[in-house]
């Protein structure tokens, strides 16, 4: 497979591979998607997260022509693609259940696609080894799919989803049905394939760790709505809002409830005040919120015996490499500290800590529902 | 027969372990008996019977002594016209029957398989004749193909002529198509059983991966419903093999015998003719035949493949 080559002169950025604009799609009762405005550019691999009932494999089920969308247009490779059945979308899809075709031989699952387009027979065998070869699936053309393993399964359903190289590859958590370690290696494979073969990726998936690993940006929806897109470190260091803020990160970022001082320059969270930058004070007041959520990641908390936020720990987690400390502060939040393995400390379940918040860690989001990011 | 001695607990265990063993025996033997009484005074006993009775000529003039006639009564039988012709009315029915019963039954399910709206309703309809017995359907259609009043006379432009079932060209085609529509039901359900078995997300990925609606169906929703056709085949068949009722409301086997299926020329031997020692032997090769038609299933249903996903 040769480099994609964009119709424009080099230095361009890449044109727009699938468009979604407002997209909405109700059922009985329901919305399951509302009004979802994505585009995801040639090449790029975007990852759509949430948890489960967020609307992320809805959403990809329209892009591939399973669900007709109750309202809005889809644009695939610039082509208006909205009333246009599955398949002449020119997509390919893998799911979570590979959905092989159980009577079929590999060789056969593979190169259903092309028989289904009338690829003449020469051409069809030459482009099933290709993806075979790729894949390294040789040796396995002639077995059926209920004499494979999970791993192999997975990779004979990426052989077909890539046969025909469509304008864009559409995964439904691919990699759900695999064990943990297989999960990792696969997970690197498929990034390196992705890279090799430059096609669009729409990946679904709930795992923040995949993710975060796989793409180059995330799309966040959570009740139907999308809620950030942007590349994974900027979604952990700048979530867009409580959700994000609170679905992104291992343990979860801590979220209190604080009060803004009357001079704008400090936050009081409990008997704690956290002062706040220049930046950050300014946006407040900018913002004109008074009651706010602060967020503070468990690497940015620190144990520190003087502090008037007083916590008692509930749980003491242990991963070896580091220790997470679950605290009961005040107003019986849990509050989770993350320590690392050079932590001297050695604290048991029910002592009372002194928690230190790092200033120049905080993030402020509004105190509303919405919970939207205030500042930078 | 132990070379080494074992000590004397470990042979009060073997004892104690082989008594529970009879035990256990005894028991499984009690709680299988009344199962097994009904059995032989219902099945073993008679199908036993009906071979010896095969083995006696029955007189022509009741009273008189049955006599021996060892196997040469079963080569008479088998070999005579009359039961030849009666096996290929048989073979005939059933050849009109299964195939296109079995076609009706998918193709009513696979309509009432899509996601329309009140598909329920149909869903009900398609599997109501379930609910009624051959019998009812043979009046029913009895009604419909009454040469003066009948509604299926008019429609097939046979008005002024005799009824259908009088005639000998096609009298089994109308008992069979009584057949067919009595059975619609169980094929329907059969099938529609069959095809939730087919997972979604193979048909969405066959769309996806271009194929059309005749194309999913015949390269998706086909194989994977083989197992269940081949299922409905053998039942169909053998149930075919077996019709009588609606012979003998319909037809009585006529006209000219043209309806002539086994299990009515067996009736027919009983108590038209009074001839046991024939309808004896007429009953083991449908036997026979069933025995076959249940063998190849049992052969086929151990092979078969499993999906497994």
């Amino acid at each position: 497979m040769g480099e994609a080559v964009g119709t424009d002169g080099a230095g361009e950025a890449p044109a727009d591979q699938v468009v979604l604009r407002a997209i909405t799609k109700r059922f009985e009762g329901t919305v399951a998607v509302d009004g979802l405005d994505l585009t995801v550019a040639e090449g790029e691999f975007l990852v759509l997260l949430g948890p489960s009932g967020c609307g992320k494999s809805t959403a990809l089920r329209m892009i591939a022509g399973l669900e007709q969308p109750s309202d809005g247009a889809i644009a695939i490779a610039g082509r208006d693609v909205t009333d246009l059945p599955a398949g002449d979308r020119d997509v390919a899809m893998v799911f979570q259940s590979y959905a092989l075709y159980p009577h079929m031989t590999v060789r056969r699952n593979i190169e259903f696609p092309l028989r289904n387009r009338r690829v003449a027979a020469a051409e069809r065998d030459r482009l099933v080894a290709e993806a075979a070869a790729a894949l390294d699936l040789d040796t396995l053309l002639d077995r059926k799919p209920s004499e494979l393993s999970g791993g192999q399964r997975q990779r004979v359903a990426l052989a077909r989803a890539i046969v025909r190289r469509p304008a864009v590859f559409l995964m439904d958590e691919p990699l759900s049905n695999l064990d943990a370690k297989l999960r990792v290696q696969t997970r690197a494979e498929l990034i390196e394939l992705q890279r090799r073969l430059g096609t669009t990726v729409v990946y679904v998936t709930h795992d923040q760790v995949e993710a975060m690993t796989m793409g180059h940006r995330i799309a966040i929806m959570s009740a139907g709505a999308l809620q950030q897109v942007a590349p994974p470190d900027d979604v952990y260091a700048r979530p867009a809002n409580t959700f994000v803020a609170g679905f992104i990160g291992n343990p979860p970022m801590n979220l209190l409830a604080g009060t803004v001082a009357d001079d704008g320059r400090a936050v009081a969270v409990g008997p704690a005040t956290v002062p706040l930058g220049a930046g950050l004070a300014a946006a407040v007041a900018a913002a004109g919120h008074r009651e706010v959520v602060v967020g503070v990641r468990p690497e940015h908390l620190t144990l520190a015996e003087g502090s008037p936020l007083r916590a008692t720990v509930a749980v003491v987690e242990s991963l070896g490499h580091e220790r997470h400390l679950v605290c009961r502060g005040p107003g019986d939040v849990l509050v989770t500290v993350r320590l690392g393995d050079a932590d001297p400390t050695d604290h048991q379940v029910g002592d009372e800590v002194g928690l230190r918040i790092d200033a120049d860690r905080v993030h402020l989001f509004a105190g509303d529902e919405r919970g939207d990011r205030i500042g930078p | 027969m132990t070379a080494i001695d074992l000590p004397p607990e470990r042979v009060a265990a073997r004892r104690r372990n082989r008594a529970r063993k009879r035990r256990e025996a005894l028991l499984a033997y009690l709680l299988i008996s009344p199962a097994l009484v009904v059995f032989a005074v219902f099945v073993f006993y008679p199908f036993a019977k009906n071979i010896w009775l095969g083995l006696y000529r029955t007189p022509p003039f009741p009273g008189l002594p049955k006599r021996y006639a060892a196997y040469d009564q079963y080569a008479r039988v088998l070999t005579s016209p009359e039961f030849r012709g009666s096996l290929r009315t048989t073979f005939l029915f059933v050849a009109m029957t299964v195939p296109t019963g079995l076609l009706l039954g998918l193709l009513m399910a696979v309509l009432a398989h899509q996601k329309l709206r009140g598909i329920a309703i149909y869903r009900t309809i398609f599997s109501s004749t379930v609910a009624t017995s051959i019998a009812v359907a043979s009046v029913i259609f009895f009604t419909l193909l009454n040469p003066q009043v009948g509604l299926l006379t008019y429609l097939l432009g046979r008005e002024g002529e005799p009824s259908v079932l009088d005639d000998p060209r096609w009298a089994l085609v109308a008992v069979a198509g009584v057949t067919i529509w009595q059975n619609l039901g169980l094929s329907f359900i059969l099938m529609s059983a069959g095809l939730q078995g087919v997972p979604d997300d193979l048909l969405e990925a066959a769309e996806i991966d271009g194929a059309g609606a005749w194309g999913r169906f015949r390269h998706v929703v086909v194989p994977l419903l083989s197992p269940t056709i081949f299922f409905a085949t053998i039942v169909g068949s053998i149930l075919a093999f077996q019709a009588f009722g609606q012979i003998d409301l319909l037809t009585q086997g006529g006209p000219l015998r043209k309806t002539n299926v086994i299990v009515y020329a067996m009736y027919d031997a009983v108590f038209r003719q009074n001839n046991e020692g024939k309808a004896a032997v007429l009953s083991v090769a449908l036997f026979a035949i069933t025995l076959v038609l249940t063998l190849i299933q049992l052969r086929l249903l151990e092979r078969r493949v499993t999906y497994e996903r």
